[in-house]
């Protein structure tokens, strides 16, 4: 479904992705893992047309995301890191809005926007403004306006950032759940190791742009002898700190945070 | 065409729901009407001019569709760090159709603002000249919201940070209204204040608006007025929408 060789993306001297090839097929759950600034909303950037690679090619559903834009983009939904609804519109509003610039005809999107926002729990909060949602609901807003138009992949980059232990769980049963019922290959990136451990069928592990190593959790688990994900994450990819420039989002998101989340 | 129809409609539907925020914008030119339109009043009519409230009642119109338009643009800057730019970017639909609905949008909300800081001058006891040249002033309000929403478009599309914003504000915004003869008569100025009051786009938006309305002191044709207007804003629309083709997330 995802098919990714040799891809660089490189800014200025600074090669932010080197290199980097994988294969994910159709109905798998796969997750990329790193250290921050390792690689890996760049990587999610390029395969979701956001980003023109520098070399190397990728492959989503067997069209070139980058000559075949509007094709590709139909075929993915993406979550990403920051938030991405609308506060002062209704959830149902979010997910017409996104039915619309899907192009999902009228009848099938009510249809699914029903059927989503109740899979999701949110169908007694539709006609309620999402700035008045808590963290874990506006989370699984997104996700269920990410399967709107029925995609083949969803992409979700840090999905769980910020949430409590219940939401985060309840958030990987829905995703599980849509995953076995409608076969979408969901790609993911996250920090906590235990949730790639348990969710995902394949993970690879992505430092300073390369890929260090990929296959299932029990494999990558038995290569570096290690008890869990989390150690055998340490181990290929040292226990040093990486800390990341303050970029303008960061600044903007404390910004954010300081007016109390006015989205 | 759905998609445009959609966005536009977003940008009407979050201004009608913030009504606190509408309260306060209308605050500024209630401010500028109510002082310096009764405060300077007494001094403009000894200088022989007339009535001042008359006279700047177009100006502080073209001021509220200014602001406002210009902010819908600068959104973005918002919009584009945790909001709903990204979603619209990554789906299925140019970034020219997503480029005019929310311009339309920012637009359309910019004239409804005009609409009812015009509403306020009527009450304060401003007079246009015949009934029907509130139709034609709503005209101009149109074409000054599209130039206006379309320039905040393409600043707001390079925007990374507030302080940006601020500068923006205290050397774009504000010197284009001040410098627009929304408060004092571009007659008879300087050579130096009459080339950057001529370069200023919203001169002729508020002298349109004047010119049809009947205020006094009105400094150009209303034909220059319209023909400025359309020229400046199809220039900025294309501008906007060349910039808006370039972000990057």
């Amino acid at each position: 479904m995802i098919r990714v060789r040799n891809l660089v993306k490189s800014f200025g001297s600074f090669t932010a992705v080197n290199d980097v090839s994988f294969e994910v097929p159709a109905g798998e759950i796969f997750a990329f893992l790193g250290p921050n600034g390792a690689g890996k909303t760049t990587t999610i950037k390029m395969l979701t047309t956001l980003l023109a690679p520098t070399s190397g090619s990728i492959e989503l559903d067997g069209l070139d995301p980058l000559r075949q834009k509007n094709e590709a983009r139909k075929r993915f939904g993406i979550v990403f890191q920051d938030p991405s609804l609308d506060g002062d519109l209704t959830a149902a509003e979010n997910m017409e809005i996104h039915g619309v610039l899907y192009h999902v005809p009228s009848k099938l999107r009510k249809q699914r926007t029903e059927e989503l926002l109740k899979l999701f729990e949110l169908w007694d909060r539709r006609g309620d403004q999402v700035k008045k949602f808590s963290g874990g609901m506006k989370r699984r807003l997104e996700i269920a306006r990410g399967f709107l138009h029925t995609p083949r992949i969803l992409f979700l980059d840090e999905p769980t950032l910020g949430l409590d232990p219940q939401s985060r769980n309840q958030l990987w049963t829905h995703v599980k759940r849509v995953n076995e019922a409608e076969n979408v290959t969901v790609f993911l990136t996250t920090h906590y190791m235990d949730e790639a451990d348990r969710v995902a069928h394949r993970v690879g592990i992505i430092d300073h742009g390369k890929l260090v190593t990929q296959g299932t959790p029990a494999e990558i688990k038995q290569q570096t002898e290690s008890e869990s994900l989390e150690d055998a994450f340490l181990k290929l990819t040292g226990s040093t700190i990486r800390d990341e420039g303050a970029d303008p989002a960061a600044q903007m998101r404390q910004f954010a945070k300081m007016w109390g989340g006015k989205r | 065409m759905s998609a445009i129809y959609i966005l536009w409609l977003r940008e009407l539907k979050r201004y009608t729901r913030s009504r606190a925020q509408i309260v306060a914008s209308l605050g500024q030119p209630l401010l500028y009407l109510l002082a310096l339109g009764f405060g300077l009043g007494p001094v403009f009519q000894r200088a022989g001019n007339g009535s001042y409230l008359q006279f700047m009642a177009p100006g502080v119109i073209g001021m509220s569709v200014l602001f406002s338009s210009i902010f819908s643009g600068l959104g973005l800057l918002w919009d584009r760090q945790f909001g709903f730019l990204k979603e619209t970017l990554v789906a299925p639909v140019s970034r020219l159709q997503i480029m005019i609905g929310r311009t339309l949008g920012g637009a359309t909300v910019a004239v409804i603002q005009g609409m009812l800081v015009m509403v306020i001058c009527l009450i304060a006891g401003f007079r246009p000249a015949h009934l029907w040249a509130i139709p034609l002033a709503l005209g101009f309000m149109v074409l000054i919201a599209l130039l206006f929403a379309a320039l905040g478009m393409a600043i707001g599309s390079g925007l990374q940070d507030m302080q940006g914003f601020q500068l923006i504000m205290n050397f774009l915004v504000m010197p284009i209204y001040f410098l627009s003869g929304a408060l004092f008569p571009l007659k008879n100025q300087g050579v130096v204040m009459k080339y950057v009051t001529h370069a200023d786009p919203l001169a002729y938006g508020i002298d349109g608006m004047r010119n049809v309305l009947g205020s006094p002191l009105a400094a150009f044709d209303t034909r220059l007025d319209l023909l400025v207007l359309v020229l400046v804003g199809c220039v900025l629309l294309a501008f906007g929408a060349y910039r808006f083709h370039k972000i990057e997330i």
